[in-house]
């Protein structure tokens, strides 16, 4: 657990996870072409989130796909957020996207 | 174009477990929103997953079985008319130990750009995973959400 918030302790690694949630299964290429630094610190971001297991691999061919694996946070949001008071939590979550919402 | 999903979570636990977890139904119900599946796990064996009131919520077939390390199931949404007609899905379970934590890879993937059903199931997954793991590391479930 120690990995995952390590992980995510970092701007620019919550970014790259931004990246994936909007368009999953993306190569170091084509995160590189987004993100404003050298391939050799995306490439770096990428293994620390792998690490923490909170990107996962996948070999086509030549080419590698990196997802976004949202397993170890929903792990972490199981462990604190109680049964009763998940119900709650979603409408406020549901309540502040509808408040923050530009349009 | 297609779309994918990969999902992996690490358990301590044994493979045989893992795959008994998976493929029982009694377990299933445990972890599983209350559903549970109904085939008998070899390939080319019809495969359903059933609500608990017995409708079925998704079909197809067992493609490969190899327990317990792999599984791979032909997957069709049949409840819902608009997931149902983008058609076959194909959902690959991974088991591999190491060193006394079994990982489990799942793979869910469709040939269809931005499918319906493959977003369904991705919100879906990562509860199913994290109540898989507390229930096999535990032995107790997590609560099931309430809608």
């Amino acid at each position: 657990m120690d990995a995952v918030f390590k992980a995510l302790a970092d701007g620019s690694r919550r970014e790259l996870l931004d990246r994936l949630h909007a368009r999953n299964g993306q190569t170091l290429n084509e995160l590189c072409e987004q993100m404003d630094m050298t391939r050799q610190a995306v490439s770096k971001h990428l293994a620390i989130l792998e690490e923490a297991n909170l990107v996962a691999t996948a070999r086509n061919g030549r080419e590698k796909a990196h997802y976004l694996n949202p397993v170890p946070i929903n792990d972490i949001a199981e462990r604190w957020i109680g049964k009763y008071e998940r119900g709650r939590l979603k409408a406020l979550g549901d309540l502040k996207r509808n408040l923050e919402r530009e349009d | 174009m297609s779309s994918q999903y990969l999902y992996v979570t690490y358990i301590r636990t044994t493979p045989q477990k893992l795959w008994d977890a998976l493929t029982s139904p009694e377990f299933q119900r445990k972890y599983w929103f209350n559903m549970h599946q109904e085939s008998s796990w070899k390939a080319g064996s019809p495969w359903k997953m059933m609500f608990s009131d017995g409708r079925v919520a998704d079909a197809g077939e067992i493609l490969e079985a190899d327990p317990p390390r792999r599984l791979v199931i032909k997957w069709r949404n049949e409840f819902n008319p608009e997931l149902k007609a983008e058609g076959w899905s194909r959902c690959v379970y991974e088991i591999e130990e190491d060193a006394g934590v079994v990982k489990l890879t799942i793979t869910h993937a469709i040939e269809k750009e931005k499918a319906k059903l493959i977003e369904a199931v991705a919100g879906g997954w990562p509860k199913i995973l994290s109540s898989l793991k507390t229930y096999l590391e535990t032995g107790t479930p997590l609560p099931r959400p309430i809608a």
